[in-house]
């Protein structure tokens, strides 16, 4: 398939302006500066989604006691939000890497400019760049995945199915979010991503169930993709299966695909001005 | 053929027209400088040939490619030096050489000592495993111009290659993009300084308001727009505008500026005789040989550095 | 050309000798008089660049945490355990998130922009090349964002109180002990981001291993008792929980032994004055060595 498209003469063009096809020296530099840096700051990252767990499920665990999961059954307060947390902890590792972590590498740390004057293409650049983010949500991913199965959180062998669809997220939002970027030119705007995420994350059902909403708004909430994250990876997390699994999915899917096509049109204006 | 041939090269951002209908070409070998004050296009122009600015009409070919259609490919015979530096912060002084070698798609065999032949190019082996906020600005930009030699490039791009550079810093700069020259590498230069200009340049292009105003051998330009020798008198700030019509006949020409005169002619001694003769008593005189400084004054009524 | 005026009509002589100016010795006097308050309304005047992320802060953060932890987690606690301390969710956790909110703006006040005024932009080094003294700069400094938490504080309770979740009889007192609360923690936070030579990841370690915690586990969501006696440690050494505690008390009068209230005071004002005290030595070492 990669041969039908690549003979395509328009996608032909577009690849020799915009593609040396040596996304792996970016990764390459990714890696290296893994390797130095402070592993400390590394693992920090994986403390957030924890502490939440720890300090929401036990402290507001012991008022809440339990809540009903995927299929009707009761599971406790923990339980309930451990899968989402993992959805949100993807979402906003992506979503940082492709906002804040691209704007600054753009405008002020002018590490792309360096990259655009080589053979690399912008493709290049952005393909290595969410590779990256993809990694270190990988990482996070199974971390976090083995700190609820260490607890008891998750009931089913498809918890381990998690640490893809951890990565699915990611790729959805890390591509919306690199294509958003190219509409910046403030990091005061960027406030204003903080500003949208927040009530997502509150109202995604990620710490309460979303029937406590009038129906309007529970229509509403259904729109947006943290929730779809956030149901998937509850189902997944006891092993639940109905068919809404497969909408969920195919949102995500969706948006990923929306996503990258979204951030390949916006890639010269976000590279080259 | 020419390794640059740009015809009608235009830019626009929004109101302002950055660079407008530009067309020259640039020679193989050729040392080719872009000449004129902070604002005139010249950047603009540098990052429209590496493709990484996209033009808004005009045509562009580089080595016979389009750098818009062909960045990639274009970009592999080009060494760029950007205005600012932008070294990779995180990476160690000889691991940006080697990092910039591999988005060239260049293997580790070639890069490992080339990374070492280019430190000691840029008097840095010993500051090899530095990190590059801990070195001087002289030394970053030493290390800016090594990286954009990695690939070995045909043509080197210098984005005003010593700005911010102490004299001395300047001098071992120019000592090395000369041998660089004499090996055949093409040079082009953006720069807002004379000396600069007339020490790298065979050609010229000055440049304002987005827009070619002469073009020529650093010689020829001055031969063409000034006379050979410049008198430069201050008779402090408050009479000197209102000497000038009195000093009209001295000199082929009088340039006012706020704080001093300048009076061109083929011999300043003689001239700043004549008017100490006249009664006239300067503050301060010099006589020097005319630079470009004297071309773009004349072409433009301005200032080069303002 | 008309004499001594440059193109644009500015008469250069007048800018060195108007004879307008203060004397030296009366400028002298009167920064030593006012010099903090100078500085303070400086610092005031730069967070006009961002003063809507402040705003919007201030009435989108109550709106928000009102909405979910009203209507969603409150009915969630208040159906299973009828109420936290004998009152609705809401009203338990109200005084807290205007405390955790207020406490936590204190971070972005108070780490960047200290070392940055050292060492990128280089301000106090400006500041202190004037009249003023290294104290006054830090004064200054805290007083600034002290008046932007009480600010923070205000507009955090009128929506508060707009929104029916807390009561306004007693409960305006809150403005002053988050403010409190937020400087306790704030100005020794201040005087370590005086010390910083280098960006390392310092400030990104202290957001995730001490504001962090500080906001999920010191109280702000549940009574510290809920927790294990091993995990209460946190609330009992953060601000946040003895400004929440405090909060709560005048917010819908959750009983408190006077000698309860005298050490959550107590607490804060001592943290409050050896952070000042910190934040003074500390930018007078920097600033005349």
């Amino acid at each position: 398939m990669t041969t039908l498209i690549r003979n395509r003469p328009g996608v032909r063009a577009w690849l020799a302006a915009n593609s040396s096809g040596n996304t792996g020296a970016v990764i390459g530099r990714g890696f290296k500066v893994i390797r130095n840096q402070n592993w400390m700051i590394i693992v920090s990252g994986f403390f957030e989604p924890v502490f939440y767990l720890l300090s929401m499920g036990i402290g507001l665990g012991a008022l809440i006691g339990t809540v009903t999961g995927p299929g009707g059954h009761q599971i406790s307060y923990a339980a309930y939000i451990a899968p989402a947390l993992l959805a949100t902890s993807a979402m906003n590792g992506a979503i940082y890497d492709s906002t804040w972590n691209v704007f600054f590498k753009l405008r002020f740390a002018k590490l792309y400019e360096g990259m655009l004057a080589t053979s690399l293409g912008p493709l290049d650049v952005a393909a290595g760049e969410i590779f990256m983010a993809l990694f270190r949500g990988l990482l996070y991913a199974v971390g976090f995945t083995v700190v609820i199965a260490a607890m008891g959180l998750t009931t089913s062998w498809w918890a381990l199915a998690m640490i893809p669809v951890a990565l699915l997220i990611a790729l959805g939002f890390a591509a919306i979010g690199m294509a958003l970027t190219s509409y910046f030119t403030t990091f005061q705007q960027m406030d204003w991503i903080n500003i949208a995420l927040l009530p997502m994350f509150m109202f995604s059902a990620t710490l309460f169930p979303i029937e406590a909403f009038p129906e309007v708004v529970q229509w509403f909430i259904m729109t947006l993709p943290l929730w779809h994250g956030v149901e998937l990876m509850r189902q997944l997390s006891v092993g639940h299966w109905d068919a809404s699994t497969a909408v969920h999915l195919t949102y995500f899917v969706a948006m990923s695909v929306l996503g990258v096509a979204f951030a390949t049109r916006r890639l010269r204006t976000l590279f080259l001005r | 053929m020419s390794v640059i041939e740009a015809t009608q090269l235009t830019k626009v951002y929004g109101e302002l027209r950055a660079v407008d209908a530009v067309s020259f070409q640039v020679a193989p070998g050729e040392s080719f400088g872009l000449l004129g004050p902070n604002g005139a296009g010249k950047s603009t122009a540098m990052r429209m040939i590496g493709g990484t600015s996209l033009r808004t009409s005009g045509s562009l070919l580089v080595n016979g490619l389009d750098p818009e259609t062909h960045g990639p490919e274009v970009r592999a015979s080009l060494g760029v030096v950007p205005q600012t530096d932008n070294l990779d912060t995180e990476l160690n002084a000889r691991d940006n050489l080697i990092m910039y070698g591999r988005y060239f798609g260049l293997p580790y065999s070639y890069l490992r000592p080339k990374a070492e032949e280019l430190l000691q190019f840029a008097q840095l082996t010993e500051k090899a495993t530095e990190k590059v906020d801990n070195l001087s600005g002289g030394m970053k930009r030493r290390l800016t111009i090594a990286r954009a030699l990695v690939n070995e490039p045909s043509v080197l791009l210098l984005d005003e290659p010593t700005t911010g550079l102490d004299p001395q810093a300047r001098h071992i700069l120019w000592d090395r993009l000369f041998r660089l020259k004499e090996q055949g590498v093409t040079l082009i230069v953006t720069t807002h300084f004379m000396d600069e200009a007339e020490q790298l340049c065979d050609r010229l292009l000055v440049m304002d308001h987005g827009q070619i105003v002469a073009e020529g051998s650093p010689a020829a330009l001055i031969q063409q727009y000034s006379t050979r020798e410049v008198l430069e008198l201050r008779f402090g700030s408050d009479r000197n505008a209102a000497l000038v019509e009195r000093l009209r006949g001295y000199a082929d020409s009088i340039e006012a500026l706020p704080d001093r005169l300048l009076l061109y002619t083929a011999d300043g001694e003689a001239v700043l005789a004549r008017v100490r003769a006249d009664g006239l008593d300067p503050v301060t005189s010099l006589v020097r040989r005319a630079s470009l400084e004297d071309v773009f004054l004349r072409l433009t009524g301005r200032s080069l550095i303002d | 050309m008309t004499e001594g005026l440059d193109p644009i009509g500015l008469d250069f002589n007048a800018l060195a000798y108007s004879g307008r100016a203060l004397s030296s010795a009366h400028q002298a006097q009167n920064v030593q008089r006012w010099g903090w308050w100078y500085q303070a309304e400086w610092r005031l005047l730069g967070m006009k660049a961002y003063w809507t992320s402040i705003l919007g802060s201030a009435v989108l953060t109550p709106l928000l945490y009102v909405l979910a932890m009203g209507i969603g987690l409150g009915a969630l606690v208040d159906s299973s355990s009828g109420g936290v301390e004998g009152v609705p969710y809401l009203t338990f956790v109200a005084p807290g998130l205007l405390v955790a909110t207020v406490v936590m703006s204190s971070v972005n006040e108070l780490t960047f922009p200290v070392m940055g005024g050292f060492k990128w932009q280089k301000l106090y080094f400006a500041r202190a090349a004037t009249a003023a003294t290294p104290s006054q700069v830090a004064v200054g400094e805290l007083l600034a964002v002290g008046v932007r938490m009480l600010a923070e504080a205000a507009l955090f309770w009128i929506v508060l109180v707009a929104l029916g979740a807390v009561d306004p009889r007693w409960s305006w007192l809150m403005i002053g002990i988050a403010a409190l609360a937020g400087m306790a923690f704030g100005a020794p936070l201040a005087s370590y981001s005086a010390t910083l030579e280098d960006e390392g990841f310092e400030f990104s370690m202290i957001q995730r291993f001490v504001v962090m915690p500080m906001f999920l586990f010191a109280g702000t969501f549940y009574p510290l008792d809920s927790m294990p006696l091993y995990l209460q440690w946190i609330g009992w050494i953060s601000p946040m929980w003895h400004g929440t505690q405090l909060s709560r008390a005048v917010a819908f009068g959750l009983p408190l032994t006077s000698w309860e209230v005298a050490m959550h005071l107590g607490f804060l004002v001592i943290l409050l004055v050896a952070g000042i005290a910190l934040t003074v030595r500390n930018f007078t070492r920097r600033l005349s060595r």
